[in-house]
C-alpha cells in the first residue's frame, strides 16, 4: 500500500519490522537446536596424556588416544630425521609447520616440527588431513609411501618422516599437539 | 487432473455421510483408479510403484529394528547381532533392511535412467525430476547415516570419511571445515555421541523423504506421465484408467523385483555389504581398503579423482547436483531417446561411465585405477556439456502422431482400446 506520491505507507513499515522480527525471534529460537549438536561439555573437557618414552625402541613407533584422537609418537632413527631435514629443501606442498604451539607461520622445516634436543622425536595427530583416515606406518612392517614416512590407503596421501605431505590428495602437513618433555624419557601431551 | 472427474460413487450410508465430509476416498479413486495412464508404458514405468514398498518396507522394518537396536558406541555392534540372532525373526527383518536399501538403490537408479532415457525431465515435469532429485540426496543420506549404526569398521571409517568432506570448507573459509565436522561430530572425533545423533537422523530422514514422494506423485498427477514414444497424450484413445491396467503391470513387475529381493534376503543377506563389517569399530585402525556401499561407488571414484580436496568434494556434490539442471540443459524439444538418434547412443555411453566409475570406486586409489577414474569423471561431466549442443544438431528421427497411433499401428481410429476404458471425462 502506497500513498498517492508513491512512498511507503505506515501499514508498510508495520508489515516489513514485524515481518523482520518474527524472523529474527524464530532464527534465535532455532539457536538452541543447532548448537546442542557442538561438543558438550565432557568433550571440551580438555585432558591431558602422560606418556613414557623408555618403551619405544629406535625406529619404533606408538600409537595413543588424546582427545579421542590417535596420536602417533615415532623415535626416528637417526637417517630418517637427516631425510626430514634434507627434505627441507624441497618442493613441500604444505609450506606451513601445522605446529599447534607455534604461531601458523612458522616454515614447515623439520625442526618447528620437532622439540629442540629431541629431534629424533616426532609427536603427531595421526589423523589424514584429507579425510581423517589414519594412515598406515606405525608398524615396520607397514607401507610407509614413498617419503618413508607414513602412507593413506584411504585415498593415497604420502607423508615423510617429519609428517608433511608430500604427495597425494591430502591438504595439510599432519598437525603437532602441543606437547613439552617433562624429561628425557616422559612427555606430556596437551 | 484437474479435468478429471472421479468416478466414485458412495454406495454405503456410512461412505455417502463421509464422502460429504472428508472425500478422501474419491480422491484415491481418482488419483489411483481412475487415473489416465498412457496405453504405452512399459514395464520401466512400474519402478515409481516398486519404489513407493521399497520406502513402505523399510519404514516398518526399520521401527522394528530401532525397537532392539542400542545406538551406543559400546552395544551398538552386538545389538546388531543380538537381533539377527536372538530377537524373534530378526534373523529376517534384519536383512531384509540391509539389503532393502540396496534394492531401493537398484530401483531408484532404474527409475532415473528410465527418465533419462524417455526425457521425463522435459517439460512441463521439470519439478517433478527436481523433487526426485531431492529425494535420491535425502536417500543418501538415509542410507550413508544407516550404515554407520551397526558401528563395524566400515560403519566406522565411513562415517569419518564422510563427514570429514566437509573439512574441505576450510579451504574456503579458514576454520569453517573443522567447526561444521566438530559440530557434526558432537567431539573432536567421530565417537558414540556422532552414533547416537546419526541413528536419530537416520530415524528422521525417511519420513522427510515420504513427505518428498508426496509432492513427487502430486505433481505427477499434475503433468501426468511421461511415455516410451515421449508424446504428450492427445485424446482419450492414448490412455487407459490406472485400475486395472497400470496396477496389474506394476504388480507384475513388482513380483519379479521382489523375487530379486528375496533371493538376496534368504541366500546372500551379506553379499552386498563388507566383510570388515563384522570387526567391530576401532578408532585406532583404518582398514586398508575403504570403500562404501556400492551405490555410493561412482561418486566415490570422482572424489577420488580429483587430486584436490575441495576439488574433489565440489566434483562429487556437482555430478548429483547436476541432475537437477538436466531440464534445461537438454535442448532439444523431442523427448524419448527413442526418435533420437544419436542421443540413444551418449545415452548408452553415459550409463557405460556410470558403470565404469562404479566399478574404479571399488578398487584401491592406485595406478591405473585413478587414471581411468578421472577419464570417466571427464565422460560423466562431458555427458552433460555435450547434451545442450546435441540438441541442436540432432535430426530427430519420424515421430508417430500419437501415442495410439503407436501402439496400434496406422490405424489411429481403430477405438478396440478406448473401448476397454470407461470413459467418463
Amino acid at each position: 500500500m502506497t500513498t498517492d506520491a508513491g512512498e511507503a505507507s505506515r501499514r508498510d513499515f508495520l508489515v516489513v519490522a514485524g515481518n523482520a522480527f518474527a524472523a529474527v525471534g524464530a532464527a534465535a529460537a532455532m539457536w538452541p537446536f543447532v548448537a546442542q549438536m557442538n561438543p558438550d561439555a565432557s568433550a571440551q573437557a580438555l585432558s591431558s596424556t602422560e606418556v613414557d618414552l623408555t618403551p619405544i625402541k629406535d625406529g619404533q613407533a606408538i600409537t595413543i588416544l588424546w582427545r579421542g584422537k590417535p596420536v602417533f609418537i615415532r623415535h626416528r632413527l637417526k637417517e630418517e630425521t637427516e631425510r626430514a631435514r634434507a627434505d627441507d629443501t624441497a618442493q613441500l606442498k604444505d609450506p606451513e609447520a601445522r605446529n599447534l604451539a607455534l604461531p601458523e607461520t612458522t616454515k614447515a622445516d623439520d625442526e618447528n616440527r620437532v622439540k629442540p634436543g629431541h629431534e629424533n622425536w616426532l609427536v603427531l595427530i595421526g589423523i589424514c588431513t584429507h579425510l581423517g583416515c589414519i594412515p598406515k606406518g606405525q608398524s615396520m612392517a607397514d607401507a610407509r609411501g614413498e617419503f618413508g614416512g607414513w602412507f593413506c590407503p584411504c585415498h593415497g596421501s604420502h607423508y615423510d618422516t617429519s609428517g608433511r605431505i608430500r604427495k597425494g590428495p591430502a591438504p595439510r602437513n599432519l598437525d603437532v599437539p602441543p606437547y613439552t618433555f617433562l624429561s628425557d624419557t616422559k612427555i606430556k601431551i596437551g | 487432473m484437474a479435468q478429471h472427474l472421479s468416478s466414485y460413487k458412495p454406495t454405503s450410508r456410512f461412505g455417502k455421510w463421509w464422502d460429504e465430509r472428508l472425500p478422501i476416498a474419491r480422491m484415491m479413486h481418482a488419483q489411483f483408479i481412475d487415473f489416465p495412464t498412457p496405453r504405452n508404458l512399459n514395464y520401466f514405468w512400474t519402478f515409481g510403484g516398486i519404489l513407493m514398498v521399497c520406502l513402505v518396507i523399510q519404514i516398518l522394518t526399520g521401527i522394528v529394528l530401532a525397537m532392539h537396536y542400542v545406538p551406543t558406541a559400546e552395544d551398538a555392534f552386538n545389538s546388531v547381532q543380538h537381533i539377527k540372532r536372538n530377537v524373534n525373526w530378526g534373523w529376517l527383518i534384519q536383512p531384509i533392511h540391509a539389503v532393502g536399501a540396496s534394492m531401493f538403490f537398484v530401483a531408484v537408479y532404474i527409475h532415473i535412467f528410465r527418465g533419462l532415457y524417455y526425457g521425463s525431465y522435459k517439460a512441463p515435469r521439470e519439478v517433478l525430476w527436481i523433487l526426485g532429485v531431492l529425494i535420491l540426496f535425502a536417500m543418501m543420506a538415509t542410507g550413508f547415516l544407516g550404515y554407520t549404526l551397526p558401528w563395524g569398521q566400515m560403519s566406522f571409517w565411513g562415517a569419518t570419511v564422510i563427514t570429514n568432506l566437509f573439512s574441505s570448507l576450510n579451504e574456503i573459509v579458514s576454520g569453517l571445515g573443522t567447526t561444521i565436522v566438530e559440530w557434526l561430530w558432537g567431539g573432536y572425533a567421530v565417537s558414540g555421541v556422532t552414533l547416537n545423533r546419526f541413528f536419530s537422523l537416520h530415524y528422521l530422514l525417511p519420513f522427510v523423504i515420504a513427505g518428498l514422494v508426496v509432492l513427487h506423485v502430486w505433481a505427477l498427477h499434475v503433468a501426468g506421465q511421461n511415455n516410451p514414444t515421449g508424446l504428450d497424450v492427445k485424446s482419450n484413445a492414448d490412455t487407459v484408467p490406472m485400475y486395472p491396467y497400470a496396477i496389474a503391470k506394476d504388480t507384475v513387475g513388482m513380483f519379479a523385483f521382489f523375487l530379486l529381493f528375496a533371493w538376496f534376503v534368504f541366500f546372500m543377506p551379506d553379499y552386498l555389504g563388507h566383510a570388515d563389517n563384522y570387526i567391530p569399530a576401532n578408532p585406532l585402525v583404518t582398514p586398508t581398503h575403504i570403500v562404501p556401499e556400492w551405490y555410493f561407488l561412482p561418486f566415490y571414484a570422482i572424489l577420488r579423482a580429483i587430486p584436490s580436496k575441495l576439488g574433489g568434494v565440489l566434483a562429487m556434490v556437482g555430478s548429483i547436483l547436476i541432475l537437477a539442471f538436466l531440464p534445461w540443459l537438454d535442448t532439444s524439444r523431442v523427448r524419448s531417446a527413442k526418435y533420437r538418434p544419436y542421443f540413444k547412443y551418449l545415452f548408452w555411453f553415459f550409463v557405460f561411465t556410470c558403470i565404469a566409475l562404479g566399478w574404479l570406486g571399488s578398487k584401491p586409489a592406485e595406478p591405473p585405477y585413478v587414471a581411468w577414474a578421472q577419464f570417466f569423471t571427464l565422460c560423466y561431466f562431458g555427458f552433460f556439456l555435450v547434451l545442450p549442443i546435441l540438441g541442436l544438431i540432432e535430426t530427430p528421427g519420424q515421430l508417430p502422431k500419437s501415442i495410439s497411433e503407436s501402439v496400434l499401428g496406422g490405424g489411429a481410429s481403430l477405438p478396440s482400446g478406448a473401448a476397454a476404458a470407461p470413459e467418463k471425462r
